[in-house]
């Protein structure tokens, strides 16, 4: 995206665009075979987790390396307002976003008296430091390794008594399940808030604010000496991103009503920068495009096992179908991480800019084509 | 205090592969200005040379049980045995401590092909793109092994002489059971450690090392080809770190992520060592290393609950709220 053709009219336009592709998902979605509400929850989840994320790496250039104890949080807010108050989401996702903004408020304030590789590793600490806590001495809270569940026995006080005998009631807003129209609505739900943290993100990079971090990404020294104090902009940057990261968690957990330690680990913060990566640093599209094109290669990649390759390459002769099989087999099923691992350093190797710079490459040779077509 | 000092020492070998590892993190960054995030796949590595060369010198073949009469049964045999009787027994059983000498050449190949192959072409990308690709590589590494070992820990054996406990005590008048592998390892790993500095400190090679390390462009204007050099440095990291991860499989059964575990905690270590320092990655090493043991004492984790979990990450944050550089960090590393 060049500068220069970014206009009002231009983000209204890419805002509406995003706004239609996320609202059709359910109808494109459906050759790929991806159409169902599940996966489609954890697009719309991730693509959201990896905006806020973008906002912190891709504008103000703070790699952090300890995203997920974020999600943790918001999601054991959530799940411990699901057990006490009631089982309508809006308020619990309201608090457990408030309390993920708290708790990156304390994180960034200690981890951003540092930059570079040191804020990375601060970030990191925190959130193992949250992860081993979470495992052990917080177990009250957060239900050790088993993880924080509903039971009958919550008192939800906002819900009245439930008739004796019956179950764990569903998530709900405002009584529509979030199992309602086939899953669906779970599913709008979501896009709901991935379209909203897409409107905030793109308001965010056009308005000074963003130009502002984008200052502290370039040369934070030169931002300093014209007597700017650049420290509420990074904190500012790290809260809202951490918010998303919070409210990212509170989905996860309005959809599945439970909470694990195990969302803290740092291999989850370093899934989020994956996507980011492979969607593209700084873009605002990119971060969801990455966060949708790992999810589902993990959804397809994980599912493919042996036999399945088998059958695939049993048009070849018998020893070679199997050998190809046992070599692909490396890459998919439970070695999906291989293919994860390998395509990430592809990408940073070869395409720094993930697919959205990959896409801008094509797009610019097709018009340089053209171009060269006319003049001749 | 017989239970303190224990911990002191139960802290030792721990603190020494920490100190291992960072002081390979350490090199390869003051050297080739590269923040590896793949140097614990190293360590793992090098548990898994060991692994290897157990597995192939264990290779056995089944043979008739001749003590049990009742029915035919079979038992196992390693060749090695079959061959060359107890001196085949006493080669299976120094494993651990033979692989080292496959080990030693295996993670210099490695190391120099991943310096030639990938991290050469990083040099002048920012931090954050080292970060990414060598954190992309080191999951590629544990899924190749994950692939190869499969996912649960494979229990390496140390030599029957050093299986028992040492009483340390003896000398002080204290009653002090020490692990005896776990003082070799103390051993080596110091062994290493003077090793690595007197090579750095009293060799012609070391000098011109760390010449590069202090001014890059005056040493490559005097006509040396600095680059090398570094690209040998990042071989002998590798074998560093591989060693520390190999010693260690008798105390810590190797796993696939063993390596990530200690990658964490190590680069912790190095921060708060101070980026670029080789003795501060040394004496953080130590230090948390004692620290984490001391901390996992009941009466400590009485007063405070969990801090077992959680002394590393803490001592690291105050050490860098309180001294941004690390204990002995230098001024100018890492500060754009």
């Amino acid at each position: 995206m060049a500068k220069s053709t970014i206009t009002p009219r231009s983000d209204l336009t890419l805002f509406l665009a995003f706004t239609a592709v996320v609202l059709a998902m359910p109808i494109w979605l459906q050759p790929f075979g991806a159409a169902y509400p599940d996966l489609m929850q954890k697009f719309a989840i991730f693509g959201l987790f990896a905006i806020g994320f973008n906002i912190l790496f891709g504008q103000t250039g703070y790699l952090s390396f300890g995203h997920a104890a974020f999600i943790g949080v918001g999601s054991y807010a959530t799940v411990w307002i699901f057990k006490l108050m009631t089982m309508n989401v809006i308020p619990a996702i309201i608090f457990g976003t408030l309390v993920a903004g708290i708790f990156s408020l304390v994180i960034g304030f200690i981890c951003l008296r540092r930059t570079g590789i040191y804020f990375s590793i601060l970030t990191l600490a925190l959130a193992q430091m949250s992860y081993n806590l979470a495992y052990s001495v917080l177990t009250p809270i957060t239900n050790g390794e088993t993880g924080l569940q509903l039971t009958t026995a919550d008192p939800r006080v906002l819900d009245g008594a439930a008739e004796a005998g019956a179950g764990i009631p569903p998530t709900n807003v405002f009584g529509i399940e979030m199992g309602a129209w086939d899953g669906l609505f779970g599913f709008y739900f979501c896009a709901f808030f991935l379209i909203v943290g897409f409107y905030i993100s793109i308001r965010i990079t056009r308005s000074s604010f963003g130009s502002m971090l984008r200052g502290i990404k370039t040369n934070q020294t030169r931002m300093m000496y014209t007597g700017l104090n650049t420290r509420p902009y990074k904190l500012a940057a790290f809260v809202i991103s951490g918010m998303y990261a919070g409210l990212a968690g509170c989905l996860m957990a309005a959809v599945d009503p439970l909470a694990g330690a195990e969302r803290m680990q740092w291999t989850a913060s370093g899934e989020v920068v994956l996507m980011t990566i492979l969607g593209g640093i700084g873009t605002l599209v990119g971060p969801v495009v990455g966060a949708a094109v790992i999810k589902y290669a993990e959804n397809i990649f994980s599912a493919i096992d042996k036999s399945v390759l088998v059958d695939l390459f049993s048009f070849l002769p018998d020893t070679l179908g199997t050998f190809i099989a046992s070599v692909v087999s490396l890459f998919v099923g439970k070695g999906w991480h291989l293919t994860l691992g390998l395509l990430f350093m592809l990408v940073v190797i070869f395409l720094p800019g993930g697919i959205m710079e990959g896409i801008e490459r094509i797009k610019r040779r097709f018009f340089d084509k053209t171009q060269k077509d006319g003049a001749e | 205090m017989d239970a303190i000092l224990l911990q002191i020492l139960n802290g030792l070998d721990k603190g020494g592969a920490y100190a291992l590892i960072a002081l390979g993190l350490t090199l390869i960054f003051g050297t080739l200005g590269v923040v590896n995030f793949a140097h614990g796949a190293l360590f793992m590595l090098g548990a898994f040379c060991a692994v290897t060369v157990n597995k192939l010198i264990t290779a056995s073949a089944k043979v008739r049980d001749e003590s049990v009469t009742f029915f035919e049964a079979y038992k196992d045999v390693p060749y090695l045995e079959m061959w060359l009787g107890d001196t085949g027994t006493l080669i299976i059983d120094w494993s651990v401590p033979i692989s080292l000498l496959v080990a030693v050449p295996v993670m210099l190949g490695i190391g120099l092909a991943m310096e030639r192959g990938l991290i050469r072409h990083f040099y002048k990308r920012p931090h954050a793109d080292q970060i990414l690709v060598t954190f992309g590589l080191a999951i590629v590494l544990q899924e190749i092994i994950k692939a190869m070992y499969g996912a649960n820990p494979i229990p390496q054996s140390a030599p029957d002489l050093f299986t028992g406990t040492v009483n340390l005590g003896a000398l002080l008048g204290m009653d002090l059971a020490y692990p005896a592998w776990r003082l070799v390892y103390f051993i080596f790993s110091m062994g290493i450690i003077v090793a690595v500095f007197s090579f750095l400190q009293f060799t012609t090679f070391g000098m011109v090392v760390r010449a590069g390390m202090a001014d890059r462009e005056t040493v490559q204007l005097l006509g040396i080809n600095i680059t090398k050099r570094f690209s040998t440095v990042f071989g002998i990291a590798a074998v560093v770190s591989g060693l520390a991860g190999l010693m260690y499989t008798p105390i810590l059964p190797p796993d696939y992520h063993m390596g990530m575990d200690f990658l964490v905690l190590s680069f912790v270590v190095v921060v708060v060592g101070g980026m670029g320092s080789l003795p501060g990655a040394v004496a953080a090493g130590f230090l948390l290393g004692i620290l984490q043991s001391l901390a996992s004492m009941t009466e400590v984790k009485s007063i405070f609950p969990g801090i077992d979990q959680i002394i590393i990450y803490l001592i690291a944050m105050i050490v860098l709220l309180v001294r941004p550089r690390g204990l002995m960090g230098r001024k100018g590393v890492m500060e754009d």
